[in-house]
């Protein structure tokens, strides 16, 4: 009987490290759109907050793409 | 396709009707934590895990080409064995329905065929190495590697998203869940329905109807997705309670980062070689949410019954399949005795499900789910009032606004 560890310590491994990172990406992006949401209401702008927002879900969204594309090869 | 026998036809209705027990029993993985933090209504999130489920089964073939060459010898399979297998996993999923415990399918339907199998042609006929490479282990890791990441990114999520508060951040987390949701309806479309497209093949196969190693033929790949996506839209109100409100307490947060926890395991294990269950991913990632907030509580009285339930699965539909194929043994008559016990069970279950109905009005209602233990009582004490303000977008369905116990954002630290 052969376990194939590498495999599951790869599946581990990634799906840790996968799962952070989207997950803080898409927090920061909520963030800066939080903070723009303030700085509306204080009649300001947040020009940079809103720009890394939409930087941080492009990347997830880019994840989700790929993800489809794993799910559909 | 000279011979499509009377038994193959059977064969062909009974795997279906697996394929649609697989649909509702599985809608809670995807759809569990969305419904149960607000981000979907009930009826609007079902509907589009079928329509992905639906999908999903057309994306590819890959699966059900697998599944048969895997777990047991392709020869000397009779169309009997496949359904005494199907009818022990169609029984297993009612029953665990009944119970709203979360068990996988796939597990169902392996320990069916394994059954039916070893009482047809004995114990050597199935892989041992391969029952325990792709099973056992398996259903160990799944929840350890879906919990600890989805525990992981339920700490970080909240001490980034401090400063998030308000409509942006609402509006936020509920797209988030939406998109892992979504994916992981559509990779339960392509692994599951492809599963029943799998043992259709094998039993035509079997019964001589398709050459062996062919495709599955276009009508079997649309009736299968067509089950399933059936099957998801219907919903298994009881399971989703159980995922979504009865292992731990979800805030939008939380829901967020268990989904994308499981949707990210369960697409990195079937594309790193080491397929895991959905199921037991995303009841491991909601514990392992339930675990990351401060001040969250797992039940774990829930989630050991659930734990028992996946021990259970492989060998209660085994020993059902076992009996049943033992008795179709008998002949004809044996497998009508089969069916009719196949179709009197499943009423008499759905029949028992109609003394307590759970459905979309009532699925984030847990008040009678769980008798009030101890861990239970203690939870109630640090949990905040109902504030009911997540779900401030959507109109409050009555049943649910009552039974928020979600804070809006702005509460949680």
């Amino acid at each position: 009987m052969k376990i194939d560890w590498a495999a599951l310590g790869s599946v581990f491994g990634v799906s840790l490290v996968v799962t952070v990172a989207l997950v803080a990406l898409f927090t920061l992006g909520i963030t800066g759109l939080s903070r723009r949401e303030r700085a509306v209401a204080e009649g300001g702008s947040a020009g940079l907050a809103v720009t890394g927002a939409y930087a941080c879900f492009a990347a997830c969204a880019a994840a989700v793409g790929y993800g489809i594309y794993l799910i559909v090869a | 396709m000279e011979s499509f026998s009377l038994i193959l036809a059977i064969v062909v209705v009974t795997a279906l009707a697996f394929d649609f027990t697989n649909g509702f029993h599985d809608t809670a993985n995807a759809m569990a934590t969305t419904i149960s933090t607000g981000a979907m209504r009930p009826k609007v999130a079902v509907a589009m895990s079928a329509v992905l489920n639906l999908v999903g089964a057309f994306l590819s073939v890959e699966v059900a080409n697998t599944i048969s060459k895997g777990l047991v010898d392709e020869a000397g399979i009779r169309p009997e064995v496949i359904f005494a297998a199907l009818v022990g996993a169609i029984l297993w999923n009612l029953l665990t329905w009944l119970v709203g415990l979360p068990s996988s399918s796939s597990h169902a339907l392996m320990g069916g065929l394994i059954g039916a199998t070893i009482a047809s042609a004995g114990v050597g006929a199935v892989h041992g190495d391969v029952l325990v490479t792709k099973v056992l282990i398996p259903a160990i890791a799944a929840p350890l590697v879906a919990g600890v990441a989805a525990m992981l990114a339920t700490r970080l999520t909240y001490s980034l998203g401090r400063k998030a508060d308000g409509k942006a951040s609402e509006k936020g987390y509920r797209a988030g869940q939406i998109a892992s949701a979504g994916l992981v309806s559509l990779a339960h479309g392509t692994n599951d329905a492809q599963k029943t497209m799998g043992v259709i093949t094998l039993a035509l196969v079997a019964g001589g109807a398709v050459a062996p190693d062919s495709d599955p033929p276009m009508w079997v790949i649309l009736s299968a997705g067509i089950a399933i996506a059936l099957g998801t839209y219907l919903g298994g109100w009881r399971i989703i309670r159980t995922m979504g409100k009865g292992l731990t307490d979800l805030q939008p947060q939380q829901g967020f980062a268990a989904q994308t926890s499981a949707a990210t395991v369960i697409l990195a294990s079937s594309h790193l070689g080491f397929s895991l269950s959905t199921t037991h991913s995303v009841s491991g990632a909601v514990m392992g949410a339930g675990l990351g907030r401060k001040g969250g509580v797992v039940r774990w009285s829930t989630a050991t019954r659930m734990f028992v339930a996946w021990g259970l699965t492989l060998p209660a539909a085994a020993l059902v399949a076992a009996l049943a194929e033992y008795v179709t043994g008998f002949g004809d008559w044996g497998t009508a005795v089969v069916a009719v016990f196949l179709v009197v069970s499943s009423a008499a279950i759905w029949k028992i499900s109609r003394r307590e109905v759970v459905d979309h009005t009532n699925v984030n209602d847990t008040d009678d789910a769980e008798p009030a233990g101890v861990v239970t009582t203690a939870m109630a004490a640090v949990t905040p009032p109902p504030a009911g303000g997540t779900a401030a977008d959507v109109p409050p369905i009555p049943a649910q606004a009552t039974a928020e116990r979600t804070p809006s954002t702005t509460t949680t630290v």
